[in-house]
């Protein structure tokens, strides 16, 4: 089989409720980039958690690569702060790591000199990246990501989509992530899928983004709700007629 | 002073609920299940009648009853009722219920003060064996599925992504804090167990760096306390198992006095 994971006619519920994956068919290949976009509720977490096994399917099967070596980034932990755990500490959970190993991990994912880091106490950005460190430990032949820009401003999203690029590039993983943002993804995406319970379209960004389910779906942009906002003015003068949407905005300062 | 045999007994006894205690405290406290902790410890005073009423042994008694207890708290968790209220109904009236079925019980009157508040100074020679085998069975889960424990406290998708079973995990801790409760029962009493499992790791939380850390100072913090509580008990004829309590208490304030002193200067 040349497929790292392949899906056929998969269903997933839970209990009796309707089915929150309907015959979904999907094929992940070798170093392949896939992204899958999605509305709040679309099954987009289930559809990873179902392709990892973490969830059983009720219809259709899942089959994966013999020995696939896996490297799962989950969408946040849970952290106590009474549970006293330095950085070098996670990345050992379940798994025997030197000294030197951690220092290497963390090196690469631009988080050097954490290691005594109490987990807790990281920011968004760093716990991102330790997390993705520890999803490398295992030399996996697949990144999964679940949702990992959520609660990242524009630049670290960018950085984070940079620093995978950049992982990519040295171990020639494929990378599947979901992405909470309907209208940025990885610019280096191979393959973007777009679900809503079943898959609605797939292709490249730009074929996605022009395909008729994908604006059926997510409308024409955000239909004024959101704006890109352009900035022609520095900082430094006020413009109270003139208020601008630090949520949106889309430029570097 | 002479040191007599019912003392050595009690701290026997007291020495073995805070190695049983401890350690589990740690993931009740990391997985916020304190009143999941007292629910259980509750269910025991109804586990201490049946036992008398159908006259099995306490030990198995508390233990079955707080399994069942445990067991019927998860799966009610699962079926989306609020985890709060479901404690708070549950919790209370299985004590209530213990208390009520204890009243007809015929016969032999029963004092339930010492099951409610402990009595260690009466434990017998026969029941350290039951509570040994208690606390072995709890630090033998714990030094079995500490990792895999650890890790499905920080996150059941991490755990499920490496094969771990999250479920199973938490099946072994309602398993182990059915344990924790009956040895405890004796020796602090229904009403306190949830402090014997809360206060020892937040005291050694002050001072810990890793989650081993912790727990083996939880250990330590819960047996000094029994010991300061005993010693207290023997002196001022204080009860023994509100005195242990008040001594991890006592602990605590000052782990944290000291914390906040060594902290200061720090900065």
């Amino acid at each position: 089989m040349s497929a790292l994971i392949e899906a056929k006619g998969l269903s997933v519920a839970y209990g009796p409720a309707a089915p929150v994956l309907n015959h979904v068919n999907f094929t992940l290949h070798p170093g392949e980039i896939v992204t899958i976009v999605g509305p709040n509720g679309s099954g987009k977490s289930t559809l990873v958690r179902a392709l990892l096994g973490m969830v059983p399917a009720q219809q259709g099967n899942v089959s994966r690569a013999r020995g696939l070596r896996v490297g799962y980034v989950p969408q946040k932990l849970h952290l106590d702060p009474n549970l006293p755990l330095s950085v070098a500490r996670f990345l050992r959970l379940n798994r025997k790591l030197s000294g030197d190993e951690i220092a290497h991990l963390l090196s690469r994912t631009g988080a050097s000199g954490l290691e005594k880091r109490e987990m807790a106490t990281l920011s968004g950005g760093q716990l991102q990246r330790v997390m993705l460190a520890r999803a490398l430990a295992g030399d996996p032949q697949l990144l999964v990501l679940d949702e990992p820009t959520q609660g990242l401003d524009q630049p670290g999203t960018a950085a984070f989509y940079r620093l995978i690029e950049a992982v990519r590039q040295e171990i020639n993983c494929a990378v599947l992530s979901v992405s909470h943002d309907l209208h940025v993804v990885m610019s280096a995406s191979d393959r973007v899928v777009c679900l809503n319970g079943h898959v609605c379209c797939e292709g490249t960004p730009s074929v996605v983004s022009n395909a008729p389910e994908y604006r059926a779906l997510f409308g024409m942009g955000t239909q004024g709700a959101l704006a890109l906002y352009q900035h022609h003015h520095d900082h430094g003068t006020d413009h109270p007629d003139h208020p601008h949407d630090h949520e949106t905005c889309s430029h570097d300062h | 002073m002479i040191i007599d045999a019912f003392v050595l007994r009690a701290l026997a006894a007291g020495l073995m609920a805070a190695l049983a205690a401890a350690p589990l405290g740690c993931f009740v406290v990391w997985r916020r299940m304190a009143y999941f902790g007292d629910a259980t410890a509750h269910a025991a005073i109804l586990g201490v009648a049946l036992a008398l009423g159908f006259d099995v042994s306490i030990f198995v008694g508390t233990l079955a009853t707080a399994f069942a207890m445990a067991l019927f708290v998860s799966a009610l968790a699962g079926r989306g009722w609020a985890m709060d209220t479901t404690l708070g109904v549950l919790a209370h009236s299985a004590l209530a219920l213990g208390l009520v079925a204890a009243s007809f019980l015929s016969g032999v009157r029963v004092d339930l003060t010492a099951f409610l508040f402990g009595d260690i100074l009466t434990v017998r020679g026969s029941e350290l064996w039951g509570m040994a085998a208690g606390t072995l069975g709890v630090l033998a889960l714990m030094a079995w599925r500490w990792e895999a424990l650890l890790t499905a406290t920080i996150s059941e998708d991490l755990a499920l992504s490496l094969g771990l079973k999250p479920e199973r995990e938490r099946l072994i801790l309602t398993l182990a804090l059915a344990l924790a409760v009956a040895v405890s029962l004796k020796v602090v009493g229904a009403l306190l167990i949830g402090a014997l499992l809360v206060v020892p790791p937040a005291t050694a939380r002050v001072f810990a760096k890793a989650p081993e850390g912790m727990a083996l100072g939880a250990v330590i913090v819960a047996a000094l306390a029994v010991v300061m509580g005993l010693g207290a008990s023997l002196n001022w004829d204080t009860p023994a198992g509100p005195s242990i309590v008040v001594a991890a208490a006592g602990l605590f304030v000052a782990a944290l006095a000291a914390g906040a002193l060594r902290g200061g200067r720090q900065r």
